[in-house]
């Protein structure tokens, strides 16, 4: 009896030791390395955003330039979410199911948005669309303004967004039989029937994260818009160029309470969608 | 179910879609590039300050691939291998570099390491010198391109599954044996994606080197914050060359990436895409 | 060279109850012992940590008459051959084989050596140079087990080995495993919850459900005496029929069964009837004969043939009692032939012959 108790009293400590100093070791570093390189920085940008109280901080997200500023953002970034909803969802399904000539080259393209850096993504727009080029100069004829506009924006957002939704959903429409399709095509079902019926709800998911992760890109996209959006303050600058502006004329402060409402915004819907609508293997 | 016509319409619907949004535009800039010939292209190339802007660059690119290549296979083995109070939240704080605005990083780094910010005027004391200079600029390459050796590097320890290291371990091999015996060998095709993502991006970066660069002249230039000055002082021909330059090199190392996916995909996944 | 687990309790995170609790088992040295049960019962939590991969909460595993618990598993000198095999898929067999020697830092002749003796042992010869992917369930499965006999284990830990595998090469492998254990002698303790393979292999079974060990013995005491319903039920497929407690007597569906004295009275009763052990005859004289055997004897009584199907040597007879209970009888196929029974057939039910383990307990 008092060998088993003293076994009982001793185990216990040896139990942990066993590998569990290297385990805490690795914990630290990890913990460091998102801390550090993640929290900080953050904590810093809060810290900043409210330093001159919560009132301080409204103020500097209401003045008509960031208000206009965040208001462009947020719709350029809801058009851009919803346009490729549709696009991306229609680009994956028809990767998926249709074998044609050029489908590989396509299918690269989608991910080239992935590589190319979004200042060149900025400057390729303008060679294609910009006031020198004859495609620009037949727009300009006909009266239709791009760069240095509205359109720009939304067209540069789509190009670096063009990847997220199409790559969401095709795995995942790759899974479902196309089976299941034929069926209910030979049940007598539409194809918008089968759509809604048969594909939407597999899909749903997977096209949610995609369209909340696009908008949360476009949020805060800054190199391919700095340079084509013409940055008119109230007509044509985004919150992210607005605050680079902010931080360039010295205040920080004013500058810290927009970003910290792109922040809040964009790293809620990431991490929600991220974390909660994708069923993560972990 | 697809009828002739409907498959032809969803098919150029798409085609015109990709095309004219992705395809266009790099023509455009090749073409813009090489309009005033092949030779003013690699002239602008071979300029000192071009070469010199392109390898700091690379030098940030590969400062954040080796940061992030360690301490994002740390933070991975021990967010899917591990069990511990707060893991979820170290989980989600991952992603965040993918929703942050590159300009809000560059802010934050200035709002710590600045003149007035947090730490500024304890480096100032020490003579440090991080914002507008080269540190600045490597931490914010690191935190724009933390998440992908972490996310690759999970998903690969998470389909390699611990029954291979178990095995290891009763076969009598220690825990650094069980990592570099089996653990790596078993995440290798996911290390490597996860650096070839990393360098494109660190490769890419403008808005946060940017902000953290103060917009001075004289400082060490990267390849984008380059082509952003050319193009401010009209210097046309330099700023296409510099973009197509690095356009060029993503679009390779992605190439590359889909060379390691090939090869990495196991065989069964293979046969069912096939047999599509 | 024997594994004993004294009082081994676990809980994982966030689970509800306890995977094991409290188990004791014993392995003796140079047998086959089995851990049977259901999945979920905390067979594999067991084995996981004989192995050392798991840290009970509470317990000790000592192997050899030492105390391993505090010992990590990489000096628990054990052999453990995992369900899913867990081959290194970038080591081809002869690699993989040689691994637990080449962490040893052995000299390279010698596990060479090692490798093409164990290579025979499991006829995998010729085989060293194949990549896992390149090999059937069967051949990597003898990798496996080659693997991890070829750090001369003090003990042999199998985790459901056969699990994976079809009919016909689980049988061949099972064979092969009792030959391979007739040769080394080699302390097993496997995991499985197929009672044949548990009956078939093993020296000694230790019964688990739920976390707790219900019965530990010989297979034969196991099966002819079960301790709890739940063996009743789990280790040779009893028919459950369930009733109360009338007079001293079970009255369980159409029967009516002997129980030891002392049986609360009304309590409700729960018998286990194993298929094999009834006997069935055709009805004499429809009626009054037939009502007269019931009547002398409680332990029979008149059913329907439902279904009749024949597997192999043996018919799986499915009876419809008067209660409109079902019950399952199994008997060889010229038995039933010699009696000519076909379906929709009337016959007698006979339990007399049947072990009925009946549990009576109080509401």
């Amino acid at each position: 009896m008092t060998r088993s108790n003293a076994t009982a009293l001793v185990t216990p400590s040896r139990r942990r030791s066993l590998s569990s100093r290297g385990r805490i070791f690795l914990r630290v570093v990890t913990a460091g390395y998102l801390g550090v390189l993640i929290a900080l920085p953050l904590l810093a940008l809060l810290a900043t955003a409210f330093e001159k109280g919560v009132s301080g901080a409204i103020l500097a997200i209401v003045s008509p330039e960031a208000r206009a500023a965040l208001w462009l953002t947020l719709w350029t970034g809801g058009l851009v979410a919803i346009l490729s909803a549709i696009l991306g969802t229609l680009t994956a399904w028809v990767l998926v199911r249709y074998r044609f000539p050029g489908r590989a080259v396509i299918s690269a393209l989608v991910d080239l948005p992935l590589a190319v850096p979004t200042l060149v993504t900025g400057l390729m727009l303008i060679l294609l669309l910009g006031p020198t080029t004859p495609l620009g100069d037949w727009l300009n004829a006909h009266g239709l303004r791009i760069i240095f506009a509205k359109p720009a924006i939304i067209l540069a957002l789509l190009f670096v967004t063009l990847p997220l939704v199409v790559r969401t959903v095709e795995p995942v429409l790759r899974e479902i039989d196309p089976a299941e399709e034929e069926s209910a095509a030979t049940l007598g079902a539409s194809p918008l029937t089968i759509f809604r019926r048969v594909l939407f709800p597999a899909l749903w998911p997977a096209i949610a994260v995609g369209t909340l992760q696009t908008f949360a890109r476009a949020l805060g996209e800054f190199g391919s818009v700095v340079i084509i959006s013409g940055n008119l303050p109230r007509r044509t600058m985004t919150a992210p160029v607005h605050i680079f502006g902010a931080i360039e004329s010295g205040e920080p402060h004013a500058a810290a309470a927009v970003s910290v409402v792109l922040v809040a915004v964009s790293v809620a819907l990431f991490v929600f969608a991220e974390h909660r609508l994708r069923a993560r293997p972990t | 179910m697809t009828t002739p016509l409907r498959r032809r319409v969803l098919i150029g619907v798409v085609v015109v879609w990709v095309v004219f949004l992705v395809g266009a535009p790099i023509i455009a800039l090749t073409v813009g590039a090489f309009s005033s010939g092949f030779g003013a292209v690699l002239e602008a190339l071979s300029a000192t300050d071009s070469v010199s802007a392109l390898a700091f660059s690379l030098a940030l690119a590969t400062i954040a691939v080796a940061v992030n290549t360690v301490f994002g296979t740390i933070a991975a083995w021990v967010l899917t291998r591990d069990r511990f109070r707060g893991r979820t939240i170290l989980l989600a704080s991952v992603d965040i570099p993918f929703a942050i605005s590159p300009v809000v990083v560059g802010l934050c780094f200035i709002l710590l390491f600045g003149p007035h910010g947090w730490f500024g005027p304890w480096l100032k004391a020490a003579g440090i010198q991080i914002v507008f200079s080269w540190p600045a600029m490597a931490l914010a390459t690191v935190f724009v391109s933390l998440p992908f050796v972490v996310r690759e590097v999970s998903l690969a320890l998470v389909e390699a599954g611990t029954d291979e290291e178990d095995a290891a371990r009763t076969l009598g091999a220690s825990s650094l044996a069980v990592f570099w015996r089996i653990t790596l060998p078993n995440i290798r095709a996911g290390l490597l994606n996860g650096v070839l993502l990393t360098s494109a991006r660190a490769l890419g970066e403008f808005g946060a080197v940017l902000v953290v660069s103060g917009g001075i002249a004289e400082l060490a230039e990267t390849g984008t914050l380059f082509v952003f000055r050319a193009l401010d002082d009209r210097r046309d021909v330099a700023a296409y060359a510099m973009a197509l330059a690095l356009a060029a090199i993503t679009m390779a190392i992605l190439g590359a990436l889909f060379v390691v996916r090939r090869r990495a995909a196991h065989s069964p996944v293979r046969t069912r895409e096939v047999l599509r | 060279m024997s594994v004993i687990g004294r009082g081994l309790s676990k809980r994982f995170a966030k689970a509800a109850r306890p995977a094991i609790h409290s188990v004791d088992f014993n392995a003796p040295s140079g047998s086959i012992t089995t851990l049977l049960g259901p999945s979920g019962s905390g067979k594999t939590t067991v084995l996981r940590i004989v192995a050392g991969l798991e840290i009970a909460d509470a317990g000790n595993v000592s192997i050899v008459g030492e105390d391993v618990t505090a010992v990590p598993p990489e000096r628990r000198g054990v052999g453990m051959v995992f369900q899913s095999y867990a081959l290194f898929k970038h080591m081809n067999v002869a690699d993989n084989i040689a691994f637990g020697l080449s962490v040893r830092k052995e000299p390279k002749d010698a596990i060479k050596a090692r490798v093409n003796e164990l290579l025979e042992l499991v006829q995998l010869d010729g085989l060293g140079d194949r990549w896992p992917s390149q090999l059937s369930g069967g051949q990597r499965q003898r990798v496996a087990l080659a693997r991890a006999l070829a750090i001369r284990p003090r003990v042999l830990l199998l985790d459901e080995p056969f699990g994976a595998l079809d009919a016909r090469v689980r049988i061949e492998l099972r064979d092969f495993l009792r030959r391979l254990h007739d040769e080394t002698h080699l302390t097993t303790l496997m995991v499985t919850h197929d009672q044949d393979e548990a009956l078939e292999l093993s020296h000694h079974v230790v019964v688990m459900n739920e976390g707790r060990v219900e019965q530990a013995g010989a297979p034969h005491d196991i099966y002819d005496h079960p301790a709890t319903p739940f063996v009743a039920a789990f280790v040779g497929g009893a028919n459950v029929l369930r009733g109360h407690v009338t007079d001293g007597r079970a009255e369980v569906g159409s029967f009516s069964v002997d129980l030891p004295t002392g049986a609360t009275e009304g309590a409700a009763a729960t018998a286990f009837v194993r298929p094999h052990d009834v006997k069935i005859a055709p009805v004499p004289d429809e009626g009054t004969a037939a009502r007269s055997v019931t009547n002398d004897a409680p332990e029979v009584a008149l059913a329907k043939i439902e279904r009749l199907v024949r597997v192999g040597g043996m018919v799986k007879v499915t009876l419809k009692l008067p209660s409109d209970e079902s019950m399952t009888v199994e008997m060889p196929k010229s038995e039933i032939d010699a009696l000519s029974l076909s379906e929709g057939d009337r016959v007698m039910v006979d339990l007399r012959q049947a072990k009925v383990f009946v549990e009576d307990y109080a509401i």
